[in-house]
């Protein structure tokens, strides 16, 4: 099969996790089988702007469909240093990117956004007539347009000393978001089982993209605690098992975790399979164990396909051992 | 603990040689009904010790229409795949002891939760 030549999408990126930004797409990259190409200098942790090349629109979704640190991803139709460069760039575009556009069967809508400075809306009023050279048309329609153009704006990385005018100008096509959504579905806060360091929902899902969770996928967590690893990897169609060595909280008994409720105790219900129930996830539950990680009790032979874990660190959750036998009950005489 | 974890699981007793598989001592079995995932299955047969899961599954009394090995080109035959699931995710130990073959050494399952732990002594 002949290679297919790469083309170019503008990735916007969550400004939070930036250290894990480049390692969850090259993963992705990985498990969705799709190329990618970036050029790693053009990149700052600081700022969410990259260019990035994947072979079609369908594998660049593909990433989207599963990424927490992609914000939006777009085709690019031009950039440049100014609004001059910008339109120049543009206009230059191949006619197998515009062509669609020139016909008037669709609805559309310009999205104006800047960073590091917020457009007025005067100055979103002026650059709205500046795109009018953008080759577009179709009806406008804001609340449900079939496809979304954005000009972005970079103002440098520091929104304290931000100059008047941007020194980076794109022009996109929305093709997908990324699932930034899912960390309001899977916050820990509306969980039903929580421990005292349950696994942020975003750092989980992320770590189940760096393991390259999938479907069907057997996922093993030796410091299961309340199970949060395992939520996050059967969300991308992994089965999860879980070891750990605190009895007490495997069976859901002492006291609740959640503030103000450190009173309570733990209702009988509340254990690493009912998280899983809450989200439609309950088939994807195998067993959890009480057992100490230090001691393994896996035969031998390729079992998992993915180890995820976090360990504790001895600050919020103590380190743990087996018991020791303190003392023998005195034999009544 | 269903039984996709007992042919996975191996006790880890001092001195022991040779602790799997775990003989389960079942006091209280229950079938649960779960959704069929060939996917799943077909990934997790190649990793399965058949003659193992077999033979708990009889033991349990579930072990009916169990080949003797799996079949060729098991990924394309549903029925197999599914009394494999059958026997791997529904079939779950609630109550019971797993005994170490060796040692004799008993890990008690309640609330269907294997306990692993061994005293200090023991390890």
């Amino acid at each position: 099969m002949a290679r297919q030549p790469l083309k170019t999408y503008l990735c916007l990126f969550a400004q939070q996790h930036p250290e894990f930004r480049l390692p969850e797409l090259l993963s992705l990259a990985s498990v969705t089988k799709s190329e990618v190409k970036f050029d790693e200098l053009s990149y700052s942790k600081t700022n969410p702007l990259l260019l990035v090349h994947f072979p079609s629109e369908e594998s660049a979704c593909r990433i989207a469909a599963r990424s927490l640190l992609i914000r939006s991803l777009f085709e690019l139709w031009g950039s440049g240093r100014n609004h001059d460069e910008l339109e120049a760039s543009v206009n230059k575009l191949p006619s197998e990117f515009t062509d669609r556009y020139r016909r008037s069967d669709y609805t559309f809508k310009v999205v104006v956004r800047g960073f590091s400075r917020k457009c007025s809306a005067e100055k979103q009023l002026q650059l709205y007539e500046r795109l009018s050279y953008l080759p577009l048309a179709g009806k406008v329609n804001l609340s449900n347009p079939d496809y979304e153009f954005h000009l972005l704006e970079d103002y440098g990385d520091n929104p304290n000393e931000a100059p008047m005018e941007p020194h980076r100008v794109f022009v996109g096509r929305l093709i997908s978001h990324g699932q930034r959504h899912l960390i309001q579905k899977y916050a820990v806060k509306n969980r039903h089982f929580i421990g005292n360091t349950s696994m942020d929902a975003q750092l989980s899902l992320i770590m189940a993209n760096m393991a390259q969770v999938k479907e069907g996928s057997l996922v093993f967590d030796p410091f299961v605690g309340t199970g949060s690893l395992l939520v996050a990897g059967a969300h991308f169609g992994g089965f999860g098992m879980g070891a750990d060595i605190d009895y007490p909280l495997i069976h859901g008994r002492g006291r609740a975790s959640r503030a103000g409720a450190e009173s309570k105790w733990r209702g009988k219900d509340e254990n690493v399979s009912s998280n899983l129930r809450q989200y439609g996830l309950a088939d994807r539950y195998l067993d959890v164990l009480v057992a100490d990680a230090a001691k393994n009790v896996w035969r031998q032979g390729e079992l998992f396909d993915a180890i995820i874990t976090d360990p504790p660190y001895g600050i919020r959750e103590g380190r743990r051992k087996i018991w020791v036998k303190k003392y023998t009950k005195p034999s009544p005489t | 603990m269903k039984l996709l974890t007992h042919n996975m699981l191996t006790s880890h007793v001092k001195g022991v040689k040779n602790g799997f598989p775990l003989r389960i001592l079942a006091r209280k079995v229950e079938v649960r009904q779960i959704d069929f995932n060939p996917n799943f299955i077909t990934r997790m047969i190649p990793r399965i010790d058949w003659s193992v899961l077999r033979a708990a599954a009889e033991n349990l009394g579930h072990g009916q229409g169990l080949p003797e090995s799996p079949p060729e080109e098991y990924e394309s035959q549903e029925d197999f795949l599914k009394s494999a699931h059958h026997v791997l995710m529904e079939v779950e130990v609630l109550e019971g002891d797993l005994e170490c073959p060796e040692s004799g050494r008993k890990f008690p399952v309640t609330e269907g939760i294997p306990n692993m732990l061994l005293r200090e002594d023991e390890v």
